[in-house]
């Protein structure tokens, strides 16, 4: 090559040691987590103060906080059906460890036609759409553009199901009792439910783009916000391993040789193409 | 009495001991006797290539298959998903953990899996024409608005290492290889227009750029080299997870913390 390369210098600088931006532990003594002190700052803190403050830096409100966290509890179904909840069962079922079960399970909720992948697509869509109709855009055509260029739209729609979101009456109650239902970004989700509805578009909100709406009104961007609903699924996820792990093992949805519709090729004999 | 359908595939067929219908007396893959025939006949690499595309692979491309599975064994313990797997063995964690780490830490954009799918995208879009390459690096680097998704976005050209010098030796050891094995893949079109191409991209080429074309050449779609590419990198991780475990945290640095700006 005949570029001067100064990756190797790069990687020189940071050998045998870790650069932090955002705190260390110093054994025996305490701990600095994003320039405050964690023992004293934080001693009585609540852990959704503490995660929050560990994704954006900044601190929230009381009704905030409770609010953040009330958006994980009305998505903890302790379902074994949904297939990221059938996961953890399935290790409980196979006497896997509960850690392994529902680290596997999380992992499994970044899909995307729900969960994280959802999550920071409707996020993203809402904060852009704001902005462009803050600026006089107009909103239908903006929709439809990207209807086209994705083929769906984030937030809106629900797989499995086309009545309207369990979740949604709950949590906008809850967050009208806290004041906190009149933001820019629940108004547009809105908004674009209501043009969906009326040009026929066979769509409405769900549960990804309420909680978008209500976590952009709250300042977060697309990928804070994607990163705060990382364990939004974990207490409906604990139960099902639980419960699994109870019952005998291997029992949990176990599948005779049968209930396989096999629609491959035919037998046939081995050997190399 | 006729069984409720539960699953559907055209990958595996299974039928049951006359005396019990959840236990397997025939395994068919593809239509193959896995365990009647294909035991003792097929090699690891036969099966793997067989699971993924429904075929029995050609000589050429099991020969190719084997080659690329012993280059992508082990990335090393410098490899940042073998590193992971080495914390998990530290520790005593579970094996699956070491190997769930060293399948999250290696399935990035940058030197993991994710980079092996964008580099395969950019074979389906570009192929062997160094014009097309050069357009689709060039339109890249220009500011533009990306789709946001759970990965962050790419930095570089996928298959070429920005932190780079020259192209490494194996790298280039592993091309050469599978060059030999067929003269118009796109491997052998890589090596003859190395120069050019990393020329194009800025920088040298990597081993994820080779295994990139390796399985492009194996007529694998992106998602699934991305997926071979996880699976093949793992016995490296597990290996020395396991060593890590024996040897414990005294031979395992836990380096020194330099905290920047306010966050001390």
């Amino acid at each position: 090559m005949s570029h001067e390369r100064n990756g190797p210098d790069l990687l020189r600088q940071n050998v045998g040691r870790v650069k932090s931006g955002v705190g260390g532990c110093f054994l025996g003594s305490h701990v600095m987590f994003r320039g405050m002190d964690l023992h004293s700052e934080f001693a009585e803190a609540r852990w959704m103060d503490l995660y929050l403050f560990g994704i954006t830096g900044r601190r929230f409100s009381s009704a905030q906080l409770r609010l953040f966290e009330a958006i994980w509890t009305y998505t903890s179904y302790p379902d074994a059906r949904i297939w990221n909840n059938r996961v953890a069962a399935l290790a409980g079922s196979t006497r896997s460890s509960g850690n392994l079960g529902v680290s596997a399970a999380l992992a499994v909720s970044e899909a995307a036609i729900y969960g994280r992948g959802i999550d920071i697509r409707a996020s993203d869509f809402l904060i852009r759409t704001r902005a462009h109709v803050a600026a006089g855009g107009e909103l239908g055509s903006w929709v439809r553009g990207e209807l086209a260029e994705r083929r769906s739209l984030a937030g809106y729609g629900r797989p499995l199901s086309s009545r309207r979101d369990e979740r949604l009456d709950p949590i906008l109650s809850f967050a009208r009792s806290l004041g906190l239902a009149d933001g820019p970004h629940l108004q547009l989700a809105h908004e674009i439910e209501r043009f969906l509805v009326e040009s026929r578009l066979r769509m409405t909100a769900n549960y990804g783009a309420i909680a978008a709406a209500l976590t952009a009104d709250m300042g977060l961007s697309a990928r804070e916000h994607y990163l705060y609903v990382h364990a939004a699924f974990v207490a409906g996820m604990l139960p099902c391993y639980i419960d699994a792990e109870a019952r005998p093992a291997g029992t949990f949805l176990p599948l005779p040789c049968g209930s396989v519709a096999y629609q491959g090729a035919p037998k046939r004999t081995w050997h190399r193409a | 009495m006729a069984e409720t359908t539960y699953l559907h595939s055209t990958i595996w067929l299974e039928e049951p001991e006359p005396n019990n219908a959840f236990a397997c007396r025939a395994a068919y893959c593809h239509g193959y006797d896995v365990y009647g025939e294909m035991l003792g006949n097929a090699g690891w690499v036969d099966m793997l290539y067989l699971l993924v595309k429904g075929e029995a692979p050609s000589r050429a491309r099991a020969a190719a298959l084997e080659l690329l599975a012993v280059a992508l064994a082990n990335p090393g313990p410098r490899d940042a998903s073998v590193h992971a797997a080495m914390c998990a063995g530290v520790g005593g964690s579970p094996a699956a953990s070491a190997l769930m780490a060293a399948l999250a830490v290696g399935a990035g954009g940058s030197g993991g899996a994710r980079e092996v799918f964008r580099a395969m995208q950019a074979w389906a879009a570009c192929d062997k024409d160094i014009e097309a390459w050069r357009s689709r690096w060039t339109e890249q680097a220009t500011p533009h608005h990306e789709p946001i998704d759970v990965w962050p976005a790419a930095e570089h050209p996928a298959g070429f290492d920005p932190l780079g010098v020259d192209t490494p030796t194996p790298v280039k050891q592993v091309l050469a290889r599978l060059t030999q094995l067929d003269a118009d893949s796109r491997c052998a079109w890589l090596q003859a227009n190395l120069s050019s191409m990393e020329q194009a991209a800025g920088f040298p080429l990597s081993m994820v750029g080779v295994a990139a074309a390796a399985f492009a050449d194996l007529g694998m779609l992106p998602e699934e080299g991305e997926m071979l590419f996880l699976l093949l990198r793992l016995p490296g991780a597990a290996a020395h997870a396991l060593e890590q475990r024996a040897s414990g945290h005294k031979q395992f640095p836990f380096y020194e913390l330099e905290l920047e700006g306010t966050s001390g």
